[in-house]
């Protein structure tokens, strides 16, 4: 268990040190993501301005207050609650972000599936897992809303924020095949019918 | 008393912010239960930061969650209250609407086919507005729920046989909620309907998930269900996060209604840890909120 502090954007190598168990704090740049922003990316094949080779993602739609654009915060947005989704939704999109966009770290809620935990092993990636609805306390961890893309899908839009401290997050899915939530799964599953025989539910 | 329409908007338009901002007092104290019950590290430590959050949320005036969720109105009107109700309808709708735009809060409400957003919370059959009535004299309360989704998409429901049993009952509530696993950001509150119609059915299980901590179910079969699964649930092991613990949830409730002689439904509709709801109640006094 060792608690990493990167400066995004991140190499293979340092996403390969991840191991499930770890914990980490995040600075300078983070992207935010979400269903929508995904489908158009992916299955509507627009590309966005943004590099996000080496970056992390944020499975999120934040509030926003709408302000004058000034040098260092071209967006026009100001972030009001920032927090996380559920991350499961959007399982089929790990593959094509990393292979195509070259992104590292997905930070989300709940955990991912067995695709995602695939791409991990093959490009080099890790699952970050906030304490979701805990958005209050997320949003003293970004600093700004540098700038936006696609925002015709606001809030799904893609959001580029500039983060102090972001964290700490927990390593819950590793590029070496382990999943702390496929682990507590397969746990919940075999206690299942000692359960059910507690309740008369055999 | 005549209800006015003017202040049922207000009330729409605060009961909506206010149940984003602060958590209810029953939600607190059973966070602070889980707490104490959690051996598991990481859920203690998981408990901690949502409870953390819960007093920066109040410190900084912030929305508890990001999530604005779907807009719910639980509207009751007792006795010997005057109304215009489809003029109430409408300034509940406008209320929600001003909301979204004053504050601003992110509107998370889209049309289900073409996906747009009008940026209001608002859409065809949104916010979603109950009215029922009860015996209380000259008294209206309106109930805000802020329905997150990450639960909402927890939702269930399965048309058992009366040969099934209550046991399929209990056996599809485990299901369900190993199915979900930290998908639904627990603890959580289980809310399950047995019986009614399907669409009852539903229903009972969102009264169920957004029924305060420490109320019990009214039928007393009912109430025993709700004992045993509030237990079980919590041996599972999911924990907080579905990162492994005890606190799976906060508590299973259960709301029952009558069914037809063929049939045996179920449902289970799930409401996250950030619980959040507000109410107010108007009397020709005034106004008191909970």
């Amino acid at each position: 268990m060792t608690h990493h502090v990167l400066d995004m954007p991140v190499n293979e190598q340092q996403a390969r040190a991840l191991h499930a168990g770890d914990t980490l704090t995040l600075n300078q740049t983070l992207f935010g993501i979400r269903d929508a922003t995904l489908i158009e990316m992916f299955d509507r094949g627009r590309t966005t301005r943004f590099n996000l080779k080496g970056h992390a993602v944020l499975h999120t739609a934040p509030n926003v207050r709408k302000v004058d654009p000034r040098p260092g915060n071209s967006s026009g947005y100001e972030p009001l609650c920032i927090g996380t989704t559920t991350s499961m939704r959007m399982e089929r999109f790990t593959k094509p972000l990393m292979q195509r966009d070259g992104v590292r770290l997905i930070i989300g809620k709940g955990g991912m599936g067995p695709a995602t935990l695939e791409a991990f092993k093959e490009f080099g990636g890790a699952y970050l897992a906030v304490v979701g609805g805990a958005a209050a306390l997320e949003t003293t961890w970004i600093d700004t809303i540098e700038e936006v893309d696609m925002d015709d899908l606001h809030p799904e839009s893609l959001w580029k924020f500039r983060i102090k401290d972001f964290g700490p997050l927990l390593v819950t899915m590793d590029s070496h095949g382990q999943s702390l939530h496929a682990d507590v799964n397969a746990e919940a599953a075999s206690r299942r019918a000692a359960v059910l025989a507690g309740i008369g539910s055999t | 008393m005549q209800l006015d329409i003017k202040e049922v908007e207000e009330l729409s338009k605060t009961l909506y912010i206010r149940a984003l901002k602060l958590l209810p007092n029953d939600i607190k104290q059973g966070f602070e239960r889980l707490l104490m019950e959690e051996t598991n590290a990481t859920g203690k430590t998981i408990l901690g930061t949502m409870v953390e959050n819960i007093a920066v949320a109040e410190r900084t005036k912030n929305l508890l969650c990001q999530d604005t969720g779907i807009p719910i109105y639980n509207i009751t009107i007792g006795r010997h209250v005057e109304f215009d109700g489809a003029a109430m309808k409408e300034a509940i709708r406008r209320g929600c609407e001003r909301a979204t735009k004053e504050h601003p809060l992110r509107s998370s409400v889209v049309h289900p086919v073409t996906r747009k957003n009008e940026q209001t919370s608002c859409g065809a059959g949104i916010p979603v507005i109950h009215v029922d009535f009860d015996e209380r004299e000259e008294t209206v309360e309106i109930e805000m729920i802020p329905k997150g989704s990450g639960s909402e998409n927890g939702s269930f429901l399965q048309m058992l046989i009366p040969a099934d049993g209550v046991a399929a009952v209990k056996r599809f509530v485990i299901d369900k909620v190993i199915e979900c696993g930290g998908r639904v950001c627990p603890p959580t509150i289980v809310g399950v309907g047995v019986g009614g119609t399907s669409d009852l059915c539903m229903h009972l299980a969102k009264i169920a998930a957004t029924r305060p901590l420490g109320t019990t179910c009214a039928d007393p079969e009912g109430a025993k269900i709700e004992a045993q699964l509030s237990e079980a649930v919590n041996q599972l092991g999911i924990g907080p996060q579905g990162l492994g613990g005890r606190a799976t949830s906060f508590r299973v409730h259960v709301e029952v209604a009558a069914t037809h002689i063929t049939m045996n439904p179920v449902a289970v509709n799930i409401q996250c840890h950030s619980a959040r709801r507000a109410n107010a109640i108007i009397t020709p006094g005034g106004i008191a909120f909970e």
